[in-house]
């Protein structure tokens, strides 16, 4: 076990040098400077002011030298400053977002695993009746509604015509002195839309896959033999099957960590929710280099933990791993 | 040869055809396909003439799916949108999937060094939160529809070399191509002749769910302001102004995702049709 984990800890480290490389190379390969985006604003600014800002910046250094730099500054985990007006440190915009996102995907998170589990058994139980059909088209709808417009429907109904639940931000205008309970049901209130629609989604992929792994695992010998010997089918199933079509789940949690943050660019610039997916629409839309770079490598780097996380605990519940590895 | 493709088409075709669901979803796509052919000819109006005297009218017999803030017809719009999904859908998937079938041919056939290399490429691919990896590339450059295919071909590919891959690896061991290489079948001859065609019934599920996907990131895109730009009419795009309008018109935002879930429904449905057609391990 102590061998698996050591091989897998120093794995991370050219993988994580190649979400370096790709994440530089995708930025700086494209046509198109900042400082440009800043010219144009002020026709005014003649060459020099061009070439000093371009200097500032660091842009006028040969690429491998920019990427070394910029690499040589992460391992410290000084991610540069925005080229926002507000001239920032990226790592403390990244600081004020991240948990925010984080708090709410994790929230989407187990109301998922929560509701995806007994959906995916109530299905494999129920193999090819009227229910196990019903969930079937609930799920390829799901798989198909895009969430942009599910966050729209939602806004019409329980915002607009409804008036029940507030459509944007994470606090009403002074909550600040609001009390405690008062405070935190504001918050729960305005969270309620932005969880639905980043947990709809993935819900329907998730009792998806928990049916089929948990019918895989019915038609297993073992079930059979604990049919056989007479244990009520409760027992089987809850007892027998659900904790090895358990299993697989572990894995998926890992591989639903980039899609968590890659998806909270749509709800967040919907229900304008200031964390990481609208810093990164911010950035991407200004070419905020260093913003959109430092979310890049840490979304990747998030994953790439999520995934040796998924893959240690996979190891740990399931003994048939730990001795291959 | 010739016989045994026959054979396998004719098993293909006789399982899916039985498949409801599957059929309900090649009819819509094919329809699709027609209605952005012929888009001049059934679109009632065309998708860009605005009209100050109807503007944002309900659905009515003149607009049945009503008029936008500008008064141009919805449905037009929408019928004329259909032609930038099925676009973007292909060609990105055409994309992904010749970028993945490559990489996954190679990848499985040469093993060794070249497979750890390609792989640690793959793992690093999809460590990126794809639509974070788009977006990024899409501000920088610029959005046009060109950009976006390409971006969401070049992100998508991963899931292909993978299933490729595995599918070459247990071809490589089967004894035809041991008997190529005894003829003296070059590589390139033995990966392209011998082992892609049996190895390309997996993408097909793949690039049928990944049509499904394309549209969904491209409508994600447009509604964001950063992919198919106005006045070129998309769904998503035209989702945007059924934002801004939401609480005077309501068939601006409605119609047009209804469009995007049932085209992505029939592009799903087909792929997971597909998928069981193929399994042997599904009883006819």
């Amino acid at each position: 076990m102590t061998m698996y984990l050591v091989k897998r800890i120093l794995m991370l480290i050219p993988l994580m040098l190649g979400i370096t490389l790709i994440t530089f190379s995708v930025i700086h390969l494209a046509p198109g400077e900042p400082v440009e985006m800043q010219m144009a604003m002020n026709p005014k600014v003649g060459k020099d002011a061009r070439e000093r800002l371009r200097k500032f910046y660091g842009l006028d250094k040969p690429l491998h030298e920019q990427y070394l730099g910029w690499v040589g500054k992460l391992a410290r985990l000084d991610l540069g400053r925005s080229f926002s007006p507000d001239n920032r440190p990226v790592v403390d915009k990244i600081k004020e977002r991240l948990p925010v996102t984080l708090s709410l995907n994790i929230i989407a998170l187990l109301l998922e695993f929560g509701l995806a589990i007994p959906i995916g058994i109530l299905a494999a139980t129920h193999r090819d009746t009227l229910l196990d059909k019903g969930i079937t088209v609930f799920v390829f709808i799901g798989f198909a509604v895009p969430t942009f417009w599910l966050a729209l429907l939602l806004m019409y109904f329980f915002g607009v015509k409804l008036n029940w639940l507030p459509i944007s931000g994470l606090h009403t205008l002074g909550s600040d002195g609001y009390g405690t309970v008062r405070y935190l049901w504001d918050l729960a209130k305005h969270l309620i839309m932005p969880v639905m629609v980043a947990s709809f989604g993935s819900l329907a992929g998730l009792s998806r896959y928990m049916r089929s792994t948990m019918l895989n695992v019915i038609g297993q010998d073992y079930i059979t033999t604990a049919r056989a010997k007479g244990l009520s089918e409760r027992t089987v199933i809850y007892k027998h099957a659900l904790r090895n079509a358990l299993l697989p789940l572990i894995t998926l949690l890992g591989f639903s960590i980039p899609g968590l943050i890659g998806g909270s660019v749509i709800f967040e610039t919907i229900f304008s929710i200031p964390g990481m997916g609208q810093l990164f629409y911010q950035g991407a839309m200004s070419r905020d280099y260093p913003v959109v770079m430092g979310i890049l490598v840490i979304g990747a780097g998030l994953t790439l933990i999520g995934n040796l996380i998924a893959d240690v605990s996979y190891a740990l519940a399931d003994p048939r791993i730990r001795q291959g590895g | 040869m010739a016989f045994k493709h026959t054979y396998f088409y004719a098993v293909f075709w006789q399982r899916i055809k039985r498949n409801r669901l599957a059929m309900s979803g090649a009819i819509v796509v094919a329809a699709l396909f027609l209605i952005s052919l012929l888009a001049p000819v059934v679109a009632p109006y065309d998708p860009n003439s605005i009209n100050a005297w109807s503007v944002l009218a309900p659905p009515s017999w003149q607009h049945w799916l009503g008029t936008d803030e500008l008064g141009r017809d919805v449905l037009s719009r929408i019928i004329f949108g259909a032609r930038i999904s099925l676009k973007v859908g292909f060609v990105a998937v055409g994309i992904a999937v010749s970028i993945g079938t490559v990489v996954g041919l190679v990848s499985g056939y040469y093993s060794g060094l070249v497979d750890a290399t390609l792989m640690r490429f793959v793992d690093i691919m999809l460590c990126f939160p794809a639509f974070f990896l788009i977006l990024a590339v899409i501000t920088i450059r610029e959005p046009s529809i060109w950009n976006i295919m390409i971006v969401i071909g070049l992100t998508g590919w991963m899931g292909v070399a993978r299933l490729v891959r595995a599918e070459t690896l247990s071809i490589r061991e089967m004894d035809y191509i041991l008997a190529a290489r005894c003829i003296g079948c070059s590589d390139a001859r033995i990966i392209f002749r011998h082992i892609l065609p049996n190895a390309m019934s997996p993408v097909l599920v793949s690039a049928s769910l990944g049509v499904a996907g394309a549209i969904l990131t491209e409508s994600a895109l447009s509604f964001l302001g950063i992919g198919v730009l106005p006045p070129t009419p998309s769904w998503g795009n035209i989702l945007t102004s059924g934002k801004d309008y939401i609480e005077f018109a309501w068939w601006l935002s409605l119609f047009p995702g209804l469009s995007i879930l049932i085209t992505v429904l029939a592009y799903n449905l087909l792929g997971e049709g597909i998928r069981d057609a193929l399994d042997p391990r599904v009883k006819r």
